[in-house]
């Protein structure tokens, strides 16, 4: 492992964060007017509640909506880094670099990283301030859901990556819709009891389910839900090595049918 | 005599029945310039990008440095470096953030010191608070050729390096290349369609056609044998030929 080729892939991408103001509302805006919306929703929905109901519906929902966030934003983060270089038509560059394939993915993790905590960082006060949401009523447990959120992030934008290099730079749009796609699915604002019961067994499968599905139990029960924390740990491990395994498919299948120069041509 | 940086022995790429590429063999020892001609769809870039690791040869070997490319991807092109037209640098960076990005992905551990001297060189020093998408494309071009300097490589690879150049810039970026590539002691596999550079960079031509290699020779003999001054008719004359059976 090339430590400068990683420092390479890390600063490309975060001296365009650092000036770029679409970047940089695609990192605060999007999430602040997502607190705004869920915000509001919540303080309305409390209001429905019958009065003495236990539940904090702002720590439910609101903390909920951040770690979600946390998730598309890796996601989103891991993507786009790639998509900017098949964008500026640099991708053939990288590909004859020396760069490894893990070197570029451990870039591609500390700009992601970098993103999440600055975002992190600038929400939870927001939160804060604006609906009195304190994330660390959660407990120190919080730590090993938010590492399992991120990485979950960070495989499906190494899927992403593999669509785009077999797809071509059209593909850009399955990077963006696949978060969307799993949101309904990962019982992030409301239980999995809600589900009918065919879908409660077809979701198991999903690494976010258990983990949304133990926060909530962690904020309504007050226990830490080490099962949800070892299935979404055991899941996601497998996750990242089908992830990795795909990405090294499709790359492989890329230098064989010649798809690696079609991203600089379509 | 001095040593081969680069064999390729029978190398072949087939696309889903379509061979671009056709049991192409050939050397390049160290110092040696040599031009790879051909017409569109002559399998020019694909061999380049198959040096690069960039398309996987359906059969054949290549070595450089005396290693076989397939077990010894990075630590090679380490060692090499390329530009080409289609292939830019990032449009969202000045051309300093570039090169220093560049600069990282090699490995080049003194790398203010290198981007300076590649700025300085190639007249992009003024340039520095620009854009990459804001250059021209001349300007865009002489940074590609930057960039393939920016590790002192031993093999460059240049896929029609003045491609969009005026003529007089077109001299200056070339004298340039031999001046840095000379000094390096490398070599250089340099692809163009504009006949008097070819004639005047190169030591040896390939002739590519139809993925086949039709003529391999300095630029001296490749005029006595087909008995014409004008490589740009040597060149027409072996896009016409027939090429061998086993393609």
């Amino acid at each position: 492992m090339n430590l400068l080729h990683v420092l390479g892939i890390f600063y490309r991408n975060i001296i365009l964060i650092r000036r770029s103001v679409p970047k940089l509302f695609a990192l605060f805006g999007f999430i602040t007017v997502e607190l705004l919306l869920w915000g509001f929703i919540t303080l309305w929905v409390q209001t429905l509640a019958p009065a003495g109901a236990a539940s904090d519906f702002i720590l439910l929902i609101l903390s909920a909506f951040i770690f979600w966030s946390m998730f598309d934003l890796g996601q989103r983060s891991f993507a786009i880094s790639f998509l900017e270089e098949v964008w500026s038509r640099n991708i053939i560059n990288l590909f004859a670099s020396p760069v490894k394939l893990s070197e570029l993915v451990l870039g591609y993790i500390l700009v992601g990283v970098t993103q999440a905590l600055l975002a992190f960082f600038y929400i939870v006060p927001l939160a804060f301030l604006l609906y009195a949401l304190n994330i660390w009523d959660l407990g120190l447990y919080i730590i090993p859901f938010f590492m399992n959120v991120l990485i979950f992030g960070w495989v499906l934008g190494v899927v992403s990556i593999g669509l785009v290099v077999r797809f071509g730079p059209s593909a850009d749009i399955l990077a963006f819709f696949i978060p969307f796609v799993l949101l309904p699915f990962s019982a992030v604002y409301y239980p999995i009891s809600i589900f009918p019961p065919f879908l409660q067994k077809l979701t198991f499968v999903l690494p976010t389910r258990h983990m949304f599905e133990g926060m909530r139990t962690a904020i309504t029960e007050g226990i830490v839900p080490f099962d949800s924390l070892v299935w979404a740990s055991t899941l996601n491990l497998i996750c990242v090595l089908l992830g990795f395994l795909f990405l090294y498919w499709m790359l492989r299948l890329a230098r064989i049918k010649g798809y690696l120069s079609r991203l600089v041509q379509d | 005599m001095s040593a081969i940086l680069l064999r390729v022995r029978n190398l072949t790429k087939k696309y889903n029945g379509f061979t671009a590429v056709d049991g192409v063999s050939f050397e390049i020892r160290e110092g040696e310039i040599v031009s790879l001609l051909g017409p569109n769809g002559a399998g020019k870039t694909t061999t380049i990008q198959m040096l690069l690791a960039l398309v996987s040869p359906t059969s054949g070997d290549i070595e450089i440095f005396e290693k076989n490319l397939k077990g010894h991807r990075e630590e090679l092109l380490s060692r090499m470096n390329f530009t080409a037209p289609y292939s830019l640098l990032p449009y969202n960076l000045t051309p300093k953030e570039g090169l220093t990005v560049f600069a990282f992905l090699y490995g080049v551990r003194n790398y203010k010191q290198k981007v300076k001297f590649l700025l300085d060189e190639f007249g992009l020093s003024e340039l520095v608070s620009k854009k990459i998408g804001q250059l021209s494309s001349g300007e865009q071009m002489r940074l590609g050729v930057a960039k393939a300097f920016v590790n002192n490589p031993k093999l460059l690879l240049l896929d029609e390096p003045t491609a969009s150049l005026d003529p007089p810039t077109a001299r200056e970026l070339r004298a340039k290349i031999l001046k840095l590539i000379r000094e390096s002691s490398g070599a250089v596999l340099w692809t163009s369609h504009n006949m008097r550079e070819v004639e005047a960079v190169s030591d040896r031509i390939i002739f590519l056609s139809r993925g086949q290699i039709m003529a391999d020779d300095t630029p001296r003999n490749l005029k006595k044998r087909f008995g014409q001054e004008d490589l740009e008719e040597i060149f027409i004359t072996i896009a016409k030929e027939p090429v061998s059976e086993s393609s």
